[in-house]
């Protein structure tokens, strides 16, 4: 067994390796196989890396045949995600053990408090008492909450601060306080000997605990990006000397043969070799229909082979897959920052210092103006103050709610950019289509063959002459004749007639097909077929005459057929608020009667490729908020143009890298979707701002003490700390519930239960 | 008197807090490291260390984050004007390629914006 050769560098993660020795020898044995160029063995990250072309099993061999183990190092996406949930659980235990002990320390202290008021440090006795809890806090400061220091103190060291900063300042300031009455209580007013060793313990605990809250409900932001690394599998089955192997994904190389049987995913894209099956391709394209595949045919990773067994060779392997882009892409999406933000970016940079000060400030004016015990009314105030900030909520509030967004549009089949298309898909006022393949099918089809003669004939003779042409209607006609399955004949002299249409004779007769200008010059009477001609163009079908040996045979009509569901898409965007305007390089008639039967009022026919760019930049100049929707092929530039450019072309390469929004599902629901979505994900991420907003401008002066002299009493820091705990979690949660969004046209139902 | 020191030492916090996190990184600038092959972007305790880097303008890079803090804050890093973002693995090195760019700063930080650093491209 040998792998292919790989000409980047590979890193194998090695084992049993401890010393200087092992690496001379592991790097020896590499020496001698053949393709390594380099092979370096890190002692501190006992890992192994080499360069050149050998093969990966080669090397392993090379390095158990020293005495060591070696693996190859698999940073598939999958992978990685699987090892940060396990990081992300051990930390949520972490965490909840962490609440767990701060609590358990601080609860009973605070029910001693509440229940016997016993607080101050009035005796000796009291001193030793209070001393000796103050050190049992100590330890649980340091070991549930030792990383808000060293946080606070790294943060500080680099002219940063940030909610560690906060926490340490507030829970670091009680406890000293606490041991300085404890310590030197003649200091201090006899009113003010009160320890807050409760404050701070509680404080701790709850943010602790508020944190494992929050990593939890993090964990479900990425759902949808979970569901797309599901999409492929660890393993594929290779071709290798004859045998079929399986081997890890990742091990695969461009040029593999592999095997795939009914029901199992393609595990890389790549083209068919061998075997015709059906190919569910929902996952990626929204196709409903599984699409039949045989030699030659494109297979995408992660689509799921229906029935029969397909061997094909892989073309785009690792990071190269279309599903690898696409998820790459959703990640990218998912943590880009969205104009809105900008104001909470603003501030949350100048927040943590700025509460500093505004608590010193509150501290100093209840310790010159307040009221008495003022020194403990000054420390209160303070602690409470740093503590109930909550700068988490404020910098949480918009990414949070982007990640989910842009997840559940890529479940949706939509695939945003950034969190700036996001935003200007929900101001849109204006709609551009392109008409060829969005609008319509993009293929012309035959759609009325007329005659007094045999149908089948006329269309055979006529297919057969087309079938010279090259004309785009050509192949419609050609296309349907092999749908009947009638056999074409031999021509002989063909002859294009430029402007005219097309003549030449089969099987003996001289066949005429073309416009009325050929008829008339032909000396032919189209007569009544006239009347049905204008009829069919009013339909917005191209109808063309047709002659056999000097006489009227009949007419046939050509059309780009309207998708099946762009009526409903149209009526959905206009029920959102959306003017449509649609585009085309076809005639304006042609145009005008697709416009109608679809509702359109605005239409702008006969058009150059670069007339497109040009409307959208007039409407622009016009005051309009200018979305456009093509196939992203020939409408690049308008795309780009556009205020957000919604490519609809089942996420071909182009399509990706030139659009705002990428639609997989080649329909225009999906325009519709997006804007649904992204005006969802703004109004959540509002909420979520404004309740930030409002909780830290309505949180930091009642902590520091403005209604006072309304209750009589101060915010205990206590709870400050849960207030503060669960600001946070509430904007994550709030973010996820954007999860449970739904398009209010659902696909799903129409297409036969997608999901 | 103690009225007095408190006073004095509460607007000497607030002058301390002004001149730390506000004047001095501005005033003073810290040192700027140039990244290799080799540099790794620390990701620990709500800070990257370095924090300032500096690249040459007009070639792609790829920098090197080793995350050692499992809090989410440090999952991700974002560098939002170059429109380039990655999830970073707990204990282990995250490579970020980034392309090509003009001359200029470009703040990169976590998606709170509580670790912050600074791209220099030169």
């Amino acid at each position: 067994m040998s792998d292919k050769p790989s000409a980047t560098s590979q890193t194998f993660r090695l084992q049993g390796v401890s010393c200087a020795g092992c690496v001379r020898k592991i790097e020896s044995a590499l020496g001698d196989v053949s393709g390594v160029d380099d092979a370096r063995v890190n002692l501190g990250d006992k890992t192994l890396t080499v360069r050149g072309h050998a093969a990966a099993q080669d090397c392993i061999d090379a390095v158990e045949s020293a005495g060591y183990g070696a693996e190859l190092v698999q940073a598939s996406a999958r992978e990685l995600r699987e090892q940060q949930r396990e990081e992300e659980y051990s930390h949520y235990r972490q965490l909840l053990w962490r609440a767990g002990i701060a609590l358990g320390l601080g609860i009973p202290l605070m029910v001693w408090g509440l229940v016997t008021g016993e607080m101050g440090v009035n005796s000796s006795f009291q001193q030793i008492a209070w001393g000796s809890v103050g050190l049992v806090t100590l330890l649980v400061l340091v070991f549930c909450g030792g990383h808000f220091f060293t946080g606070a103190w790294r943060a500080f060291r680099h002219h940063s601060a940030t909610m560690d900063t906060l926490v340490a300042l507030g829970t670091g300031t009680a406890w000293i306080f606490s041991m300085l009455v404890v310590l030197v209580p003649q200091l201090l007013p006899e009113s003010a000997r009160h320890v807050y060793f409760e404050a701070s313990a509680m404080i701790i605990g709850l943010i602790n605990l508020g944190q494992a809250l929050e990593v939890r409900a993090r964990g479900r932001t990425s759902a949808a990006v979970e569901k797309l690394l599901q999409l492929q599998d660890a393993s594929a089955r290779v071709l290798r000397d004859g045998e079929e192997v399986d081997i890890p994904i990742e091990q695969l190389q461009v040029g593999d043969t592999l095997r795939v049987r009914p029901g199992e995913r393609i595990p890389v894209d790549g083209s068919v070799v061998e075997g015709e099956s059906l190919v569910d391709e929902s996952m990626l394209t929204g196709e409903p229909l599984p699409v039949k595949k045989a030699g030659g045919d494109a297979l995408t990773a992660g689509t799921l082979n229906k029935n029969g067994s397909l061997l094909f060779k892989a073309e785009k392997v690792g990071a190269d897959t279309r599903l690898s882009q696409i998820i790459q892409m959703v990640k990218n999406a998912q943590s880009s920052r969205v104009p809105i933000a900008r104001l909470a970016d603003t501030i949350s940079a100048i927040f943590v210092p700025s509460v500093m000060i505004i608590a010193v400030i509150a501290a100093l004016v209840w310790y010159n103006w307040g009221p008495d015990p003022k020194v403990a009314h000054m420390l209160v105030v303070l602690t409470s103050v740093l503590i109930i900030a909550c700068p988490c909520a404020l910098g949480l509030a918009t990414p949070m709610s982007v990640m989910v967004g842009v997840g559940k549009g890529a479940e949706n089949g939509v695939l945003v950019r950034n969190g700036k298309a996001l935003q200007q898909a929900t101001g849109l006022d204006t709609l551009v289509v392109d008409k060829t393949g969005t609008l319509t099918e993009g293929a012309p089809r035959l759609t009325d063959i007329e005659t007094d003669g045999d149908t089948d004939a006329l269309l055979q003779q006529l297919a057969s002459l087309e079938s010279r042409s090259e004309h785009p209607l050509a192949e419609a006609i050609v296309s349907a004749a092999k749908e009947k399955n009638l056999s074409l004949s031999e021509v002989t002299g063909f002859e294009a007639i430029t402007a005219h249409g097309v003549s030449g004779e089969v099987g003996g007769k001289k066949i005429l097909l073309g416009n009325r200008k050929l008829m008339q010059r032909e000396g032919i009477d189209s007569g009544r077929w006239q009347k049905k001609a204008q009829a069919l163009a009013g339909q917005g079908r191209t109808a063309m005459y047709a002659a056999v040996d000097g006489a009227m045979a009949g007419i046939i009509a050509v059309a780009d057929p309207i998708r099946e569901d762009v009526q409903a898409a149209v009526e959905r965007l206009k029920a959102l608020g959306l003017r449509i305007e649609m585009l085309t390089g076809d005639n304006k008639a042609t145009a005008e009667a697709v416009a109608r039967q679809l509702g359109i009022d605005h239409v702008h026919a006969d058009l150059l490729p670069e007339d497109k760019e040009k409307i959208v930049g007039d409407l622009q100049k016009g005051g309009a908020k200018v979305g456009m929707a093509g196939d992203g092929i020939n409408d690049a530039p308008a795309l780009a143009r556009a205020d957000v450019g919604f490519a609809i072309g089942a996420g071909t390469d182009v399509a990706i890298e030139s659009a705002d929004v990428t639609l997989m599902r080649s329909s225009l629901h999906g325009v519709a979707d997006a804007v649904e979505l992204s005006r969802a994900t703004l109004r959540n991420i509002k909420q979520n701002l404004f309740g930030a907003f409002v909780y830290n401008t309505l949180g930091i002066p009642i902590a520091a003490g403005v209604l006072y002299p309304i209750t009589g009493m101060l915010l205990s820091p206590v709870i400050a700390g849960a207030a503060m705990a669960f600001s946070s979690v509430t904007v994550v949660s709030n973010a996820n519930r954007l999860r449970f969004f739904k398009p209010s046209y659902s696909s799903a139902n129409d297409n036969g239960g997608e999901k | 008197m103690a009225s007095l020191f408190i006073n004095l030492l509460g607007v000497a916090a607030i002058a301390l807090t002004v001149w730390w996190f506000w004047l001095a990184p501005k005033g003073s600038k810290q040192q700027i490291v140039g990244a290799d092959e080799k540099l790794e972007i620390l990701v620990k305790d709500g800070v990257y260390e370095p924090d300032r880097i500096r690249i040459a303008a007009g070639e792609e890079m790829v920098l090197h984050f080793r995350r050692e803090d499992a809090s989410p804050c440090a999952e991700w890093v974002l560098f939002p004007d170059l429109e380039v973002s990655a999830q970073l693995g707990v204990d282990q090195i995250t490579e970020v390629t980034i392309p090509a760019a003009n001359v200029g700063e470009y703040p990169f930080h976590c998606q709170m914006q509580m670790y912050r650093g600074t791209l220099v491209v030169e």
